[in-house]
């Protein structure tokens, strides 16, 4: 089921001149604007794999949020295949997390006393497939990440490991083109996070699906393709990842 | 996301907190149980003073002569003997008035076998029955001949039958009245109380003319105790006063700076005064009620308040895989209007169950209406959007990276 046929040929995020920055009122009422993100540039080709890496306080989560519609921009713009998303309404950015963007997160964020098998089928029924279809199509997800026998279970009868699988396979139900991971394996032990990093890369090579995966450790960046590192709100590396620990695994 | 889904949503929800959501509950439960309870009484009181007035008959007044005084004191209407039987003759020869029955009335022993019985006596014309509005048991009333001849034919009220005659029927019978023997004609209906409470049913009734001549005779040839007169029309009760007015006046030589030596009174006015009052009384009452059933309004939108505040990362999760602000308001919505229906239906229960249990204990009339089934839901809906409109608005501006960075 390949979704992408043609990928690493156009560009699936174009950021030009990005800031991001937050107004506070400090304790005598004054506005204080705390800038994090300066004048960024990047293009992201259907098909990559790439990893942000940077401090806490580098802007590598803001630039997340902002790339996964979960927030906007400042000024700059950003385009996400075809869309300005700086132009569209709460609606459309809503359509656009459902249909193009899979989100894994640090802490997996699955809804509580739900099933696996509901919380993957959750996206479907946003995008207003019936409960039965999306259940079916759920429980094949489940099935592909391995976790079919936990598909009645609730994610709080679930390891560490297996609710970031059950969460991988919600960020993958309605097919999308991108999956944004935030520290997916932040709160997983060693050979766990071995599993998903792998798991994410047979995504990246067997569907095309483009991933951006942010991080601070640098042997689970080595799984990307390019690595892109913050500091400060400006991008001071962008290069192809040579580590290569992929080609090693996969192969 | 189609509605199926966002309340299987909103169930589960419900669910997960049983014990808030049942507490949630019973405020609107015991608001629409007192607003059924409550309006089911008042409809009832209403009813219960309707059906008294069409008892009474309609369009009518009652004339009773004036009071005398006497040094400062008065001595109450019917102290002075200015009404005649002819008066009321006259009085319903008026172009706007259909009938007029004179009354008179007095106190007497009645005996039917070893039975006897003392109650009240009123001879009057056949027109009263019909006037008043009164309803054959059996039998028949008596006639303009024997209004004429005076006969010796008496109707029994239900009260005076049952106590006389027990299971027995008593038409055609004799009953003797002050030892005179008297032919029953007919038995009236049960009429039940009056507006003002008198029974009245227990009372028989003979032509005015025999009750003159030989039951309540008095020093006063034709006087009598009242009148009891029907106007023609509803719209012309004002101008049938004033006629009757005039022609008393004219009747008694009445002189232009004298005072009325009989007073007018149109029951009409009086009932609308009492459906007036009980009107009142039901508003009142639903009034009331509806502040429980606000208060529980305001404790949902409490707990919904608190709910989306405790369910804000909940919130941020959908909005991240998907859920538009649409869905979000939504889920939250029919949450609350969940909890309004739900409660609202076992309120409906309680409040005709409670209303049943207060008609059984006491013998007030109860009477609920599927319009007030219907107006009590649609409150409990209406209660339900009201309030769970703010907090679910809440919930559907959430920013979502605000909503998902929440702890």
């Amino acid at each position: 089921m390949s979704l992408m046929t043609n990928y690493s040929a156009s560009p699936l995020i174009r950021i030009e001149n990005l800031c991001k920055s937050y107004s506070l009122q400090d304790a005598n009422g004054k506005t204080i604007t705390n800038q994090i993100l300066f004048n960024l540039n990047l293009t992201i080709y259907q098909g990559e794999f790439v990893a942000i890496m940077g401090h806490s306080g580098s802007g590598k989560s803001t630039l997340m949020n902002i790339l996964g519609c979960l927030d906007t921009p400042t000024s700059g713009s950003y385009w996400l295949g075809e869309k300005n998303v700086a132009a569209l309404s709460n609606d459309e950015l809503a359509h656009i997390r459902n249909q193009s963007i899979g989100f894994v997160f640090q802490g997996f964020n699955l809804l509580k006393r739900m099933t696996a098998l509901d919380n993957v089928a959750t996206p479907l029924l946003y995008a207003g497939v019936s409960r039965s279809n999306s259940r079916r199509q759920a429980l094949e997800l489940l099935r592909r990440t391995g976790l079919e026998n936990f598909a009645m279970h609730q994610p709080n009868q679930l390891s560490g490991g297996q609710q970031q699988r059950v969460a991988i396979s919600r960020a993958l139900v309605n097919r999308p083109p991108l999956i944004l991971a935030d520290e997916p394996t932040g709160n997983l032990d060693t050979q766990t996070s071995r599993e998903i990093m792998l798991l994410f890369a047979q995504l990246n090579c067997e569907q095309g699906i483009t991933i951006v995966l942010v991080t601070h450790e640098n042997d689970i960046a080595a799984y990307a393709k390019r690595l892109i590192r913050l500091k400060d709100g400006h991008i001071i590396v962008d290069e192809n990842n040579t580590a290569g620990v992929v080609s090693d695994e996969i192969a | 996301m189609n509605l199926f889904a966002i309340i299987t949503e909103a169930l589960r929800a419900l669910h997960q907190n049983r014990l808030r959501t049942g507490l949630t509950m019973l405020g609107m439960i015991i608001g629409v149980a007192a607003v059924v309870l409550m309006l089911s009484i008042g409809q009832g009181a209403r009813t219960k003073i309707n059906e008294t007035i069409a008892a009474m008959g309609s369009n009518l007044f009652i004339v009773v002569p004036g009071a005398t005084s006497s040094g400062g004191f008065s001595f109450g209407s019917g102290t002075v003997k200015t009404l005649t039987i002819n008066d009321a003759y006259a009085i319903a020869e008026l172009p706007s008035i259909s009938a007029a029955s004179p009354v008179t009335t007095g106190n007497v022993q009645l005996n039917y076998a070893a039975k006897n019985w003392s109650t009240l006596i009123l001879g009057t014309t056949p027109d009263y029955f019909e006037v008043g509005n009164w309803k054959m048991e059996s039998g028949t009333t008596f006639t303009e001949s024997d209004l004429r001849s005076a006969a010796r034919v008496v109707v029994l009220g239900s009260v005076t039958a049952k106590n006389l005659f027990g299971d027995e029927d008593p038409v055609g019978k004799t009953i003797r009245i002050t030892n005179r023997p008297f032919l029953v004609t007919g038995v009236l209906m049960a009429k039940g109380q009056s507006l003002t409470g008198r029974d009245q049913d227990d009372n028989v009734f003979i032509p005015i003319t025999t009750s003159e001549r030989q039951i309540t005779g008095n020093q006063f040839p034709g006087s009598i105790r009242y009148m009891l007169v029907q106007g023609k029309s509803a719209e012309d009760m004002d101008i049938a006063e004033i006629e009757i007015t005039q022609l008393l006046r004219q009747r008694h030589r009445i002189a232009k700076s004298k005072e009325n030596d009989f007073t007018v009174r149109n029951l009409t006015a009086i009932a609308d005064v009492a459906t007036g009052a009980a009107k009142v009384m039901s508003i009142v009452l639903g009034a009331i009620a509806s502040v429980s059933l606000l208060v529980g309004g305001i404790g949902i939108m409490n707990i919904m308040l608190v709910s989306v505040t405790e369910r804000t990362r909940e919130i941020g999760i959908r909005m991240a895989i998907g859920a538009n602000q649409r869905a979000i308001l939504t889920q939250f919505l029919l949450e609350a209007m969940m909890i309004c229906i739900m409660g609202g239906l076992i309120g409906l229960l309680l409040g005709i169950g409670g209303a049943w249990l207060v008609s059984q204990v006491t013998d007030m009339l109860i009477v609920i209406t599927l319009g007030m089934v219907g107006l009590a839901f649609l409150f409990a809906s209406a209660v339900g959007i009201f309030f769970g409109f703010y907090p679910a608005k809440k919930a559907a501006s959430l920013k979502p990276v605000d909503a998902l960075r929440y702890e």
